[in-house]
């Protein structure tokens, strides 16, 4: 008897979906998709093993653009849709598309906690440092100077600084990443699923639309010139002296992914339904 | 390709015939309109007139004559998925001049890809063509997207090929500078000078399409708000 052929190996295309994005031409959202498939590539995931959970906006379209279990919920709310899906299917890798705006301003107080809580998810936001969606207001990543008809003057407020926060609140991974390389952003992707716990990647993603100075980017960031470390006190201070264009991880930590409590108590879904009928 | 008599003997009559089919399809694809006398804007869907990124600035580390096609193979084939890309995106924005020229080097560039596979007897991308790693960011012909723009033209499309197939033109050449590895050397040569070839058929095809308008990015319904 033969041997059985060995299974041919899952490709990025095979995570691609039949729907053709609808980004704006240059959108460096196109460039993450791409990141997205290859990373789930390289892992040789299965599509049905995978499942992108998103919120709204921009880059939250990405669920439709990928083949494989999708979850395009309420704006902010994506972490929350996600630790329940990651809890209730543990066997499933969960990825989490974000933007500036749904991640860090409607969706902050879901980001502080999720990284607390630790549950194994790796979290992509797509920052360009404005709402795209809605025609260019400013977001909590916008510098306080940046002029424009809907903010005139600028909103002279400082900006959020994504990655001490993760650091701060408890994240277990936080890298950077650019949208302009997408093959290294699909290797910190992919070590981003590999790390277990809460894995948060911020990958600076221009949109030429409403913030075209962005196309600069490709001409400033750079790669990290220090290693990662699991050393949390010495990755806070690296981002004391950060200009927010140094590529790479940052932090890799070592924290015990959250678990739901098991054994006695424990009740199974048909159960709770029980509670809530009428 | 030419590149392939240096790494299998016996295929110069395959070899030159694909060359031929290669240049066959430039010529074909390119439109025969003359040059109208107006000058383009150049703004976002134009070859940056700045340096080029890091991807092609510096050498790559190849060892041998296969190494060497499977980094020809994944610059190809990358090459042609971003072209596609671009194609998808300009047929969604409604711009199907343009979305169709993508399409185009996306096929022609797909066809470099397939051609290096059937010669070397691969079927299908070799393992080594997935962690092929540019010292930059994207292979040497790959298309910058942040160029892109919605009302692009044809004209703009070409330019963006013609900067691509010069990076890998000069790629190859830095390339066959800098290996200690004779058969590498001889494959780089000729890829340069297949490379060098597109960069004239390109540069042709633009001296036969219309230049675009003065004004080809004003929209009258804008997208952006404060304009």
């Amino acid at each position: 008897m033969n041997a059985p052929a060995a299974a041919a190996p899952i490709t990025a295309q095979a995570f691609k979906s039949d729907y053709k994005p609808i980004w704006c031409p240059g959108c460096g959202d196109y460039s993450v998709l791409s990141s997205f498939t290859k990373a789930f590539a390289k892992l040789q995931l299965r599509p049905e093993n995978v499942a992108v959970v998103s919120g709204i906006g921009c880059s939250s379209r990405i669920p439709a653009y990928t083949n494989c279990y999708g979850f395009h919920g309420v704006h902010g709310r994506s972490l929350a849709a996600a630790s329940g899906l990651k809890l209730a299917r543990p066997d499933l890798t969960v990825v989490v598309a974000s933007g500036d705006g749904d991640g860090y301003s409607i969706g902050g107080n879901h980001f502080l906690h999720a990284c607390r809580r630790n549950v194994d998810l790796t979290y992509v936001v797509m920052d360009n440092h404005v709402y795209g969606m809605t025609k260019g207001q400013p977001s909590p990543t916008t510098e306080p100077d940046w002029d424009s008809k809907l903010s005139p003057g600028g909103t002279g407020l400082r900006t959020f600084n994504p990655l001490v926060i993760a650091l701060a609140a408890g994240a277990n991974f936080v890298a950077r990443a650019f949208a302009g390389d997408p093959n290294g952003t699909a290797d910190l992707i992919a070590d981003a699923i590999g790390t277990p716990g809460f894995s948060f990647v911020e990958i600076l993603s221009p949109c030429v639309t409403f913030r075209p100075e962005q196309r600069e980017w490709k001409q400033m960031v750079r790669p990290a010139s220090v290693p990662s470390t699991d050393d949390a006190a010495r990755a806070a201070r690296r981002l004391m002296t950060d200009d927010g264009m140094n590529i790479g991880v940052l932090y890799k930590g070592n924290r015990r992914p959250y678990q739901p409590p098991v054994g006695k108590g424990k009740k199974h879904p048909s159960d709770l339904e029980v509670e809530f009928s009428l | 390709m030419s590149t392939k008599k240096s790494v299998k003997k016996g295929s110069k009559k395959k070899t030159a015939a694909a060359k031929k089919t290669v240049k066959k399809a430039l010529k074909k694809a390119a439109p025969t309109k003359k040059a109208k006398k107006s000058v383009s804007r150049p703004r976002a869907a134009v070859a940056p007139k700045r340096a080029a990124p890091r991807a092609a600035a510096k050498a790559v580390s190849v060892t041998s004559a296969a190494d060497f096609m499977a980094h020809a193979y994944a610059m190809e084939a990358e090459a042609a998925e971003r072209y596609a890309e671009f194609a998808d995106a300009m047929e969604t924005h409604n711009n199907r001049e343009v979305a169709e020229l993508f399409r185009k080097l996306a096929r022609i560039e797909q066809r470099h890809a397939d051609q290096i596979l059937e010669h070397m007897g691969w079927k299908q991308s070799p393992a080594t063509a997935a962690n092929v790693s540019w010292q930059g960011m994207e292979g040497p012909e790959t298309a910058d997207p942040t160029e892109l723009h919605y009302l692009m033209q044809p004209y703009h499309a070409l330019q963006i090929a013609l900067h691509n197939e010069k990076r890998a033109r000069d790629f190859f050449a830095n390339l066959a500078r800098s290996t200690k590895d004779a058969g590498v050397r001889k494959g780089a040569l000729e890829m340069q000078e297949d490379e060098a070839e597109h960069v004239r058929l390109i540069e042709e095809w633009l001296k036969r399409t219309p230049k675009p308008d003065p004004n080809w990015e004003t929209d009258q319904d804008p997208p952006v708000l404060s304009d």
